[in-house]
């Protein structure tokens, strides 16, 4: 079965939110904040615009709480008079031509009384930056077991690491866009997103709406990656603000520059390890120090750092751990959301601190990995036990294989020698991802997913999952179809429209297959039985029973709902940071070889291994793109993407200075399976979509040091960066 | 600050020709999208670095982003949608698209390639498809589908 709206999207049919028609329609646009913090002493409209032409909105025009609902309610839809960071929404202008639109928000200027602003996440704040408590601390989270001061006090090595990762655009293709029109009394929003039903939530906060007078409909999205999880809440709610008071529709369409000025980003990172070993090298202590930048609102940061400690420990089993975690209130735009979710800066942290303890012990750092690599029965460091059966060191061995580990080693050693300017090295990361919400997430969330049978036999599955490149519509079809024995040609999905569709909870944190994938199959047993059907029931029977259900129920209509149910024997404790924090985990172990040249501090990755067991592989071709996208994706976070600050706004935001990988920088990614079915998950899959941007950091880095011997305990490594750490390393 | 008097360019699009109605500063992508309805053409970056906004001028590519429509004035102009859909079954079945957002721009770069098979000579496909960022892929996928494509030229 191939990609449902491939065709669609190889010829350029598939219309995006830009694409739309939409008569009538005004174009809407942001006025931003040209300071990272003050208090906004006056709005001057400049002269020479006929200003009663535009639509103007402002704080005032918010019907319900000027708030923007997430987990806390400390961020407003627009800033009334006192800003937090660069590029906060103060007011909102519509006309219906784009380009006077453009050039009158460069006329109106916003005169700000500065306050100190707090701008290193590192460095406790100064009294006159502390915005948050005592000390601008907006989230702590713990993690204990065992005794780790007794535990390294006793240890037979004891190794130290600072690492540091920095902040990451998403850079989707499709920047952000949103249309919003009022329709007999309902506000109306389609756009590029992830979550509808978060945009529900937002809409019905700040508009004071039930949920019945607000409509949300997805439009294909051009890539997310976790940057269309929170933030399209924003540009629906400011895109209905203007449609409200203009009484027409709008459109709100970023363009790259807005996009990456003013939306989320990864969450920069700092890790301190203390790592205790006894004279073999089995760990017996891991006290781990995170702290992340979570800019000027909390926004999703308490559980990114949840999910980044959680992962802190990795994949290792260990009597003693300690990992303590803060996130800090800074006055830069807001981080949020990405790929990986705090996890990819916590991995970086931990898997290139094993090489350094491996160095440190003389020990080699795949042995060293496979020592302590945790093993069916033992616990993590949240105290759950794992036992799925998967073969944890069969992974870390085929990573090893395939990248011709010992023959390379071999090589590189006489290539290093004998290359006037070349230098080439291999590194290796052994890591998990733990799948869906964390902890007892899926069972807050209330997950629903409803399948119906149509009149003509056919089959629709209703769900809020929404497909952004990763491949939910043909997954979800070839589920259902499977499920029921009938062909994918039988099964439609719906579109996610909040007007039709149940909340199967965010497009996130490699939940859908897995997770909703799995109530799609247990919607179409309930269809079965409702159809007069036994579950075992496959093929032309079922589109038989469906037909003949409706012409003896006439004006009826067949449809079942599946709702979340919690796996049985999963225990977590949110108190205590003690349990299952996940369902289940996928494990991997990449390789990465790398060529730096000692004439530009350049570094290429020039081969690339990722093995990996995410349980049942649901569609080859749909996970492969998933793995080796995730790779690239990481391999510039690794190498290139360096977001440049400058009064905590990024100065560097245009693809000409931002530098994401090309074709041309990176080699293909060597993607292999292993395939432990998980129980609770579609057909025995787990998430993947997050997992590859776990592991190429690290090895990445790893595969540095090793060519060239520098401490490459810092991300991007980029030409600039390796300059500095080439400067006195013998090289 | 009000309306620019609109003036009148022809040219040939997609084999058909036309004559329209445009601003003198108007960019040719914009002129596409929004004035023709030819949207399967996307801005990425607005500034020639994505490639997603790729078509051809007399027969080379070129981002839309970067051109004024007064520039086309005469000239032919192809868009991704002159591309026959029976061209794109490799890149299909290689997974060359995710998103789609990137992937007009892939297509008409690829099919490019196809048409000007001296190229490979010279430069690897890695290097030729360089101009055209992808988020998604990881690029192994459109690589592999170029390789299969059959573009009728």
């Amino acid at each position: 079965m191939r990609r449902l709206e491939g065709i669609s999207k190889l010829s350029g049919r598939e219309r995006y939110v830009d694409d739309l028609p939409c008569d009538g329609a005004l174009w809407g646009m942001t006025v931003r904040s040209p300071s990272p913090r003050g208090r906004i002493r006056s709005i001057e409209f400049g002269p020479g615009v006929e200003w009663s032409q535009f639509v103007v909105v402002d704080h005032r025009d918010i019907p319900g709480p000027n708030e923007v609902f997430l987990i806390e309610r400390d961020q407003p839809v627009l800033a009334s008079d006192y800003v937090r960071h660069m590029h906060e929404p103060i007011l909102l202008i519509a006309h219906e031509d784009r380009a006077m639109c453009r050039a009158a928000v460069k006329q109106i200027r916003i005169i700000i009384d500065e306050q100190p602003a707090a701008l290193d996440y590192r460095v406790l704040p100064a009294s006159d930056q502390v915005q948050r408590g005592q000390d601008n601390v907006l989230k702590t989270l713990k993690i204990e077991k065992g005794d780790v001061e007794h535990a390294l006090a006793e240890a037979a090595h004891v190794v130290e690491g600072v690492y540091e990762t920095g902040a990451q655009e998403h850079i989707y293709i499709e920047n952000q866009g949103m249309l919003a029109w009022v329709e007999q009394g309902v506000v109306v929003t389609q756009g590029s997103m992830q979550c509808p039903y978060y945009v529900v939530n937002a809409l019905k906060h700040a508009l004071a709406r039930d949920e019945s007078q607000v409509r949300v409909i997805q439009a294909p999205t051009g890539g997310g990656f976790g940057g269309k999880e929170d933030y399209p809440s924003h540009l629906a709610l400011h895109a209905a603000l203007l449609a409200l008071k203009a009484n027409r529709p709008v459109k709100m369409i970023y363009d790259r520059s807005e996009d990456m000025a003013a939306t989320t980003k990864r969450h920069p990172a700092q890790v301190r390890h203390r790592t205790g070993f006894d004279a073999s090298g089995k760990l017996v202590a891991q006290a781990i120090d995170v702290v992340m930048d979570g800019g000027a609102y909390v926004t999703l940061s308490p559980v990114v750092l949840s999910r980044g400690i959680i992962h802190a420990a990795g994949p290792y089993a260990c009597d003693n751990v300690r990992i303590a975690g803060r996130a800090m209130l800074t006055n830069a735009v807001p981080f949020g959301a990405f790929r990986g979710f705090g996890a990819p800066q916590t991995l970086f942290a931990l898997e290139r601190h094993m090489d350094v303890c491996a160095e440190t012990l003389g020990i080699d750092p795949i042995d060293l990995r496979r020592m302590n690599l945790i093993r069916d029965g033992q616990e993590t460091a949240t105290g759950q036990v794992i036992n799925d059966g998967a073969d944890r060191e069969r992974v870390l061995d085929l990573a090893t294989k395939h990248i011709e580990l010992p023959e390379r080693r071999e090589q590189h050693a006489t290539f290093n020698i004998t290359h006037p300017f070349l230098r080439r090295g291999i590194g290796l990361a052994m890591f998990f991802h733990g799948a869906g919400f964390t902890g007892s997430g899926e069972v807050a969330l209330q997950s629903r997913v409803r399948v119906a049978g149509l009149k003509d036999g056919r089959i629709e599955v209703l769900a809020s999952s929404t497909e952004m490149g990763q491949g939910t519509l043909t997954v979800f079809t070839k589920i259902a179809a499977e499920r029921l024995g009938i062909d994918p040609s039988q099964v439609l999905i719906a579109t996610p429209d909040t007007a039709r569709v149940p909340n199967s909870g965010p497009t996130v944190a490699s939940r859908t297959s897995m997770v909703v994938g799995r109530l799609v199959e247990r919607a179409c047993d309930a269809l079965l039985e409702q159809a007069g059907l036994s579950r075992d029931a496959r093929g032309e029977r079922v589109q038989q029973a469906i037909r003949a259900w409706h012409v003896a129920h006439p004006n009826a209509q067949l449809s079942s709902e599946a709702t979340y149910e919690r796996p049985p024997g999963v225990q977590w404790d949110d108190n205590t940071y003690r349990g299952d924090a996940y369902g289940t985990y996928a494990w991997a172990a990449y390789a990465a070889e790398v060529e730096v040249d000692l004439r530009t501090f350049t570094a290429r990755v020039i081969d690339f291994v990722a093995v990996q067991d995410v349980g049942k592989v649901l569609h080859e071709t749909l996970a492969r793109g998933q793995i080796q996208g995730g790779v690239v994706q990481a391999i510039g976070w690794a190498l290139l993407e360096e977001c440049v600050w400058e009064r905590g706004g990024m100065k560097n935001c245009q693809l000409t200075n931002y530098i994401i990988p090309t074709s041309d920088d990176v080699p293909p990614i060597r993607v292999y399976w292993m395939q432990t079915p998980y129980a609770h998950g579609a057909q025995g899959a787990k998430g993947i979509g997050e997992l590859p941007m776990d592991g190429p950091g690290p090895a990445i880095a790893n595969a540095i040091a090793n060519a060239i011997g520098v401490e490459a305990n810092v991300l991007p490594l980029t030409p600039e960066r390796l300059m500095q750490m080439m400067d006195g390393a013998h090289v | 600050m009000s309306k620019t008097e609109l003036i009148s360019v022809s040219l040939t699009l997609n084999g058909e020709h036309r004559s329209i109605e445009i601003a003198p500063q108007e960019r040719l992508l914009d002129t596409l999208r929004y004035r023709l309805g030819l949207t399967g053409s996307k801005e990425g970056c607005g500034e020639g670095e994505c490639g997603a906004c790729t078509v051809y001028i007399d027969g080379l590519p070129a981002n839309a982003c970067l051109v004024l429509t007064v520039q086309v004035r005469g000239r032919a102009l192809e868009t991704i949608e002159s591309v026959q859909v029976d061209d794109l079954g490799s890149m299909h079945v290689s997974g060359a698209t995710q998103c789609g957002a990137c992937t007009p721009g892939v297509v008409m770069t690829a099919c490019w390639i196809k048409r000007h098979p001296e190229l490979a000579k010279t430069h690897t496909l890695r290097e030729l498809m360089a101009g055209n960022l992808c988020r998604c892929t990881g690029y192994d996928g459109i690589i592999e589908g170029i390789a299969g494509t059959d573009c009728a030229s």
